[in-house]
């Protein structure tokens, strides 16, 4: 069953007189319940992608389906509204809330959530939340407090507060060392398996790519390998088990 | 309403992370809401002493006189026809809702002499002890003649400082009897220092007396009988000489000036010189004159159309004076309270400017989360507006604590004022709302993905 369904996707830019195309029609349908790694260098269009992908910018032209809905040319309010309910975001650097607790960290994006909840089922569930992620012990702490890995399981347990069918990863590990990278992808790894979470991480890392059960890889605009979009005979090929988590 | 409190929540929760920040950005509201309290409630209480100043000088007060006699083409002036009663002073005080006290007067000069010195220029004044009320004037020692005295004809006086200097020197007048004309009067009271009038009369160079004993037993002369066509027989019949004057034929033998004059008869009508009235409050001079206009033209029978028989005069340039004064320093006030309110407002733009730069991830992260640019609006708006409101509050109390401090040291009159404290709670929420827009407007303006890569 999918749950991302791109369709010749293109987006442009224009820089003064010039058109800047950077997705050049990109096709990709990614079903619930996968572990995907978004791979390319810079400048392939990667960013730009995951942007679109994430609701965060609409593309110039093409279909995006996310989750049964038509999202390519919806109004930036109606993008919030998806982006609180069906995304949740974990960025390279975090981005927590500066003296902040990481109870009240999680809870934050419920503030912008339509469907109310009380403020006890919203505190219970982001207990919930940070027991899940291993952090029921520092629920008081504030992000000074938390060593890298920590926070990001804090920025994690947020990202998850509204209960979304996709999770955004942007180079995670990127600011962790190599264990906490490992804690941290083992992370995704559990929630994909045992929370049904379909996951996808953008990453330049192959290591980490390799924690993912479909790589996609982009350059120049187009996807290159792992996009399903063409043909279902190419996704059977594609398919490669899970790998252990190199160190 | 849910929805408003989550908003308010973050944006204390928000303001609380830097807590320091926050105070500092609310005090030139606090010292600008103080400046406008301690200043309002200072200037109310100097405002207040001053309409006490004015209205002793007589701001509040009316004169009712009777209209003139004449007729086609000419005129007696003023005062020459006899129309006024006490009764229409006793109706004035009962049903005028704007008139605080009235006292009917008579006026007459008279030779007032204390063992070997005299003073031939004086003032009388009879009246009854509500005059002192109407003119504000306290009395220095004794006490004044009561209304029983009045009805009594009572023999009587309080004096003025002046009089007292001249007649009775370094002695102490009260309970020494003085002559007024042909007639003996106690002193019962001693007025306190007025000074002159406004226009250099001096004003303490008085005898006061209950205004029966100076019309019936003083003031010989026959009320203006060249001009009293209406009431000629009435003026004969205030005479205490001659209590039955129409009587041509005699019963009794005819009693003597000094049987006369101790026994008073029942009187039916006796007109008044004047009545000294006093407003409520200054402003409400124009109500009491409507008032008291309809009251006495329905008392005198004046049918529509017809000249009043009577006339009321005000002081209008005092009263003026004292609105004119009163409405400057109320400009005055507002133009300090603009001026730090502005000067306030222009600090909280400048934080809030600060703070939506500095916190451009922050605002990117919430827009990641779904925050709509109006949720990002009313966050920074709402932070302003706390900061603007606990600003105003804390100013509050830091001017209602200087007034106090002035009251308690510098002995200043102060009062508080209710609609001040309400106006300015008002303005520190506007202040928040106008400075505030600006900053707030920007941060709903970020893209997210920029503002997410902003360092």
């Amino acid at each position: 069953m999918e749950l991302i369904k791109l369709q010749n996707l293109t987006k442009t830019y224009h820089v003064g007189e010039l058109d800047v195309p950077v997705l050049k029609g990109v096709s990709l349908s990614i079903d619930r319940g996968e572990l995907v790694a978004l791979m390319g260098a810079s400048g392939s269009g990667k960013s730009t992608l995951m942007n679109i992908l994430g609701c965060l910018d609409r593309p110039t032209s093409g279909k995006y389906w996310l989750d049964d809905q038509e999202v390519s040319q919806i109004s930036s309010d109606e993008r919030a509204l998806v982006r609180n309910r069906k995304i949740g975001f974990v960025f390279q650097s975090f981005n927590l809330l500066p003296r902040t607790s990481a109870l009240d960290q999680v809870m934050m994006p419920l503030t912008y959530t339509a469907a109310q909840m009380s403020e006890r089922e919203g505190r219970q569930r982001g207990k919930d939340l940070l027991n899940l992620v291993g952090l029921g012990d520092r629920m008081d702490h504030e992000p000074s407090q938390l060593s890298g890995g920590q926070q990001q399981r804090v920025a994690i347990a947020r990202a998850l507060i509204n209960r979304p069918p996709l999770l955004f990863a942007d180079e995670p590990t990127g600011n962790l060392d190599s264990k906490t990278s490992k804690e941290v992808l083992q992370m995704f790894q559990k929630l994909n398996e045992e929370e049904n979470i379909t996951i996808i991480i953008v990453t330049h890392d192959a290591n980490v790519a390799s924690t993912a059960n479909r790589r996609i890889k982009i350059s120049d605009g187009l996807i290159e390998s792992g996009g399903y979009g063409e043909s279902e005979s190419e996704r059977a090929v594609d398919r490669r088990p899970a790998s252990a988590v190199s160190a | 309403m849910r929805a408003v409190y989550r908003t308010l929540l973050t944006a204390v929760r928000a303001l609380r992370r830097n807590v320091m920040r926050s105070a500092l950005t609310c005090v030139g509201i606090v010292i600008g809401i103080a400046a406008v309290i301690a200043m309002t409630e200072i200037g109310n209480g100097i405002s207040t002493l001053n309409a006490k100043k004015i209205a002793s000088l007589g701001a509040n007060n009316l004169m009712i006189q009777p209209g003139s006699a004449g007729g086609s083409g000419f005129s007696f002036g003023s005062g020459s026809s006899l129309t006024l009663t006490a009764q229409d002073c006793d109706a004035m005080l009962r049903e005028c809702t704007a008139i605080r006290a009235a006292a009917p007067t008579v006026g007459t000069n008279a030779q007032v002499a204390y063992g070997n010195k005299n003073d031939p220029t004086i003032r009388i004044t009879g009246t009854t002890p509500a005059y002192l009320d109407v003119r504000e004037w306290p009395l220095d020692e004794g006490d004044c003649f009561t209304d029983q005295d009045v009805r009594n004809t009572s023999k009587v006086c309080v004096i003025g400082q002046t009089l007292k200097t001249n007649l009775f020197g370094d002695e102490e007048p009260v309970g020494k009897e003085l002559r007024v004309g042909p007639v003996s009067m106690r002193v019962v009271g001693v007025l306190t220092r007025k000074g002159a009038s406004m226009f250099g009369s001096d004003q303490d160079n008085v005898l006061i007396a209950p205004w029966t004993t100076i019309k019936h037993r003083v003031s010989n002369k026959v009320d203006s009988s060249a001009v009293a066509q209406a009431s000629g027989a009435s003026s004969a019949v205030n005479s205490l000489s001659n209590p039955y004057p129409n009587t041509s034929l005699q019963l009794y033998p005819a009693i003597s000036q000094i049987q006369a004059a101790d026994t008073p008869q029942p009187i039916r009508f006796a007109n008044i010189s004047y009545i000294m009235a006093a407003a409520t409050a200054p402003e409400e001079i124009p109500v009491a004159i409507k008032q008291v206009t309809e009251l006495l033209r329905d008392r005198h029978r004046t049918r529509e159309g017809q000249v009043e028989d009577f006339q009321i005069r005000d002081m209008t340039e005092a009263s003026d004076a004292l609105s004119e004064s009163t409405a400057l320093i109320g400009k005055l006030l507002l133009i300090v309270a603009m001026i730090s309110l502005v000067v306030g407002g222009v600090g909280i733009m400048n934080i809030m400017l600060v703070s939506v730069t500095e916190r451009t991830r922050e605002i990117g992260l919430r827009m990641a989360v779904g925050a709509r640019a109006r949720d990002i609006l009313w966050q920074f708006l709402i932070e302003a507006v706390v900061l603007c409101l606990l600003g105003g509050i804390f100013g509050i109390g830091l001017g209602r604590g200087a007034s106090m401090l002035v009251r308690q040291f510098a002995h200043w009159p102060t009062a508080v004022s209710l609609p001040a404290l309400i106006i300015s709670v008002i303005v520190s929420a506007a202040v928040g709302i106008l400075f505030g827009f600006y900053p707030a407007w920007k941060a709903s303006r970020l893209d997210p993905i920029e503002a997410l890569r902003y360092e």
